[in-house]
């Protein structure tokens, strides 16, 4: 069932009385129900797999509660016989216990998303080695892939972590480890929320507030309108210019990169302002997962801009172990004794970040090209630290025109640019064919024909003027929200406020990119 | 405590650190600055500080990092 479907509506109809009725020791038994019929809508099949995730991570996290427990009875009843070092040694065999059940957790878990997910591309690979050794192919299994798996995976891997880490409590009922693990806003694209922050809102009780409701449904008309009327737009184009990237060269893939980076930013914060203003009808908060991306003055800032939870999620669970782990302490001893304080302290960091960033392309997809795109996001954040002090010395040299409004906003075009320079590599999936592509903006010199070549993409003047006034509002949102909360304005004035609602919920029913047998599609981060 | 200000100054010269109180939440230092002071800390203190304690609250100055630093020292 997917978020742009009438059945999702209807569900969503259904859902918000009988949630608001029922009485508040069942509010979260009811979201419980409803999150499994909104899953089974993807495959009954699919839903043995995120029961597994679920029944394995209660386990594996009753199991962690029980030995940190056990260690704490040790401790109080031996304090009297234990001296320091005798308490240290026995803490640290107690943890490393710990770490070990923690670990076959993450394996088990982490190894289905592996099996289901990446299956297919190992596979592929070890037949093209086959291939050039003249071994004949292997058949690649068609196996399923469960909706969301990748976020519901990465989400209760991290209360396992924080279970492991004491910093969240552990979950002592099974269904309400499965409300947590299939919470259906969520479910499909994220945010990646964390145990503690979420868990106490689903199971407390919820009373009906007005406002928070009215905020709830405003956020999610905004979604459909970024989904329907900008994002599944600018689509038809994309299909026609993905669908012979060889034919549209040169300035077309200048064209692509723009039309792209707008289409990616409303398809997704389109559907996260779906999850979140769901969340909030029901009377609860998600973490945000965007903070004006598009402003960003530099590639890692941007990345603490974008998708945040996801970023967060490998900086606490991926980078920061992998960085101060015993291995990576040593090779930094190592490597300032081999290499000079200065290069040698850079090492492991740049390691560290390099792994992280490989397995952040991994996770967007079964694919060299999502992993030539974690590698370039990563090339050019270490090349950006590698050159900050010539940045500091630029600043020092010219400060006011460092400082100027002028230089923030080239910072902000050229770091846009480059980011959506590295993710058309998402779009034309192929690495050889995105670089050769690259290659054509500086050969192929086909400007003049774009203006008529536009029009033939599937998209009229009216609809390259509809998707320029969306930017605009989208735009003039962001600067306006960012300044102080629009909503929270707009609700001191009720009848603007029901004004522009009216006029967003009749531009999505108008100008929705829904066309002959309306099928919107789907959002392009479900496929992650 | 003057060694741990030097740490950080040599990494942000413009920073008064003794008196920066939201190194994390005011954005001063990033993932890769905590980590390469990590590192130092470890070099210099001979002190492990595990991932699980790189959280805002210890790192958002010189004094929580000081005490975080002591605490582990002494555990």
């Amino acid at each position: 069932m997917r978020f742009t479907s009438y059945e999702f509506l209807g569900f969503l109809v259904l859902l918000f009385p009988l949630y608001y009725l029922v009485p508040k020791k069942w509010q979260w038994g009811v979201l419980l129900a409803a999150s499994y019929l909104f899953y089974a809508f993807a495959g009954w099949d699919c839903i043995l797999f995120i029961l597994l995730t679920t029944l394995s991570s209660y386990g594996v996290a009753c199991w962690i509660g029980w030995r940190a427990s056990a260690e704490e009875t040790y401790l109080a009843c031996h304090r009297e016989e234990m001296d320091k070092e005798r308490r240290k040694a026995y803490k640290a065999k107690e943890k490393k216990r710990r770490f070990h059940i923690l670990l076959l957790g993450l394996v088990f878990n982490f190894g289905i998303l592996a099996v289901l997910k990446y299956t297919g591309f190992a596979m592929s690979g070890f037949n093209q080695i086959l291939n050039v050794i003249g071994q004949g192919t292997l058949e690649i299994p068609d196996l399923l892939l469960p909706m969301g798996i990748s976020f519901y995976t990465f989400q209760t891997m991290g209360y396992l972590i924080d279970v492991y880490r004491a910093k969240t409590k552990v979950e002592r009922n099974p269904a309400r480890l499965a409300l947590f693990t299939a919470f259906f806003p969520q479910l499909v694209q994220g945010p990646i929320s964390r145990h503690s922050d979420l868990a106490e809102q689903l199971y407390m009780p919820h009373s009906f507030d007005r406002k928070e409701f009215i905020f709830g449904l405003q956020r999610i008309l905004w979604g459909y309108f970024k989904k329907l009327v900008i994002a599944d737009r600018i689509l038809i184009a994309m299909k026609t210019l993905l669908a012979d990237p060889e034919e549209y060269r040169g300035g077309y893939v200048v064209m692509l990169i723009l039309l792209y980076s707008v289409e990616i930013y409303a398809d997704f914060t389109g559907g996260i302002d779906i999850t979140i203003g769901i969340a909030q009808a029901l009377g609860m908060k998600l973490r945000e997962n965007f903070n004006r991306p598009f402003s960003s003055h530099s590639t890692k800032e941007y990345w603490n801009r974008w998708h945040i939870t996801m970023g967060s999620w490998f900086t606490d669970y991926v980078f920061y172990p992998l960085s101060v782990c015993k291995p990576m302490m040593k090779l930094s001893k190592w490597s300032r004794a081999h290499l000079g304080n200065s290069l040698g302290k850079r090492v492991p960091v740049y390691l560290a970040t390099t792994v992280t960033w490989f397995l952040t392309g991994l996770w967007h997809g079964a694919g060299a090209n999502f992993i030539v795109w974690g590698l370039l996001n990563c090339l050019v954040i270490l090349v950006s630290q590698e050159l900050e002090p010539l940045y500091a010395r630029f600043r020092r040299r010219f400060p006011n025109l460092s400082s100027s409004n002028g230089y923030g906003k080239f910072m902000a075009v050229r770091t846009f640019l480059l980011m959506g320079l590295i993710r058309s590599l998402d779009c034309y999936r192929n690495v050889g064919t995105t670089f050769r592509l690259w290659g054509s903006m500086l050969t192929v010199w086909n400007w003049g024909e774009l203006p008529k070549g536009m029009l033939r993409l599937g998209l009229g003047v009216a609809d390259y003027v509809i998707i320029l006034g969306g930017c605009l509002i989208m735009a003039s949102v962001s600067v306006m929200s960012a300044k102080r909360g629009l909503r929270e304005r707009l609700y001191q004035h009720p009848v603007l406020s029901w004004v522009l609602c009216g006029g967003l919920l009749i531009a999505v029913l108008l100008l929705g990119a829904y066309g002959i047998g309306y099928d919107a599609s789907q959002f392009i981060y479900d496929q992650f | 405590m003057e060694q741990l200000l030097e740490i950080l100054r040599s990494m942000h010269p413009d920073v008064d650190f003794s008196a920066a109180m939201d190194l994390i939440d005011d954005g001063i230092l990033d993932s890769l600055d905590i980590v390469t002071l990590v590192t130092e800390i470890n070099s210099v203190f001979d002190v492990t500080i595990p991932a699980e304690e790189i959280v805002p609250e210890n790192f958002n100055s010189a004094d929580a990092l000081m005490a975080l630093i002591n605490k582990l020292d002494e555990e």
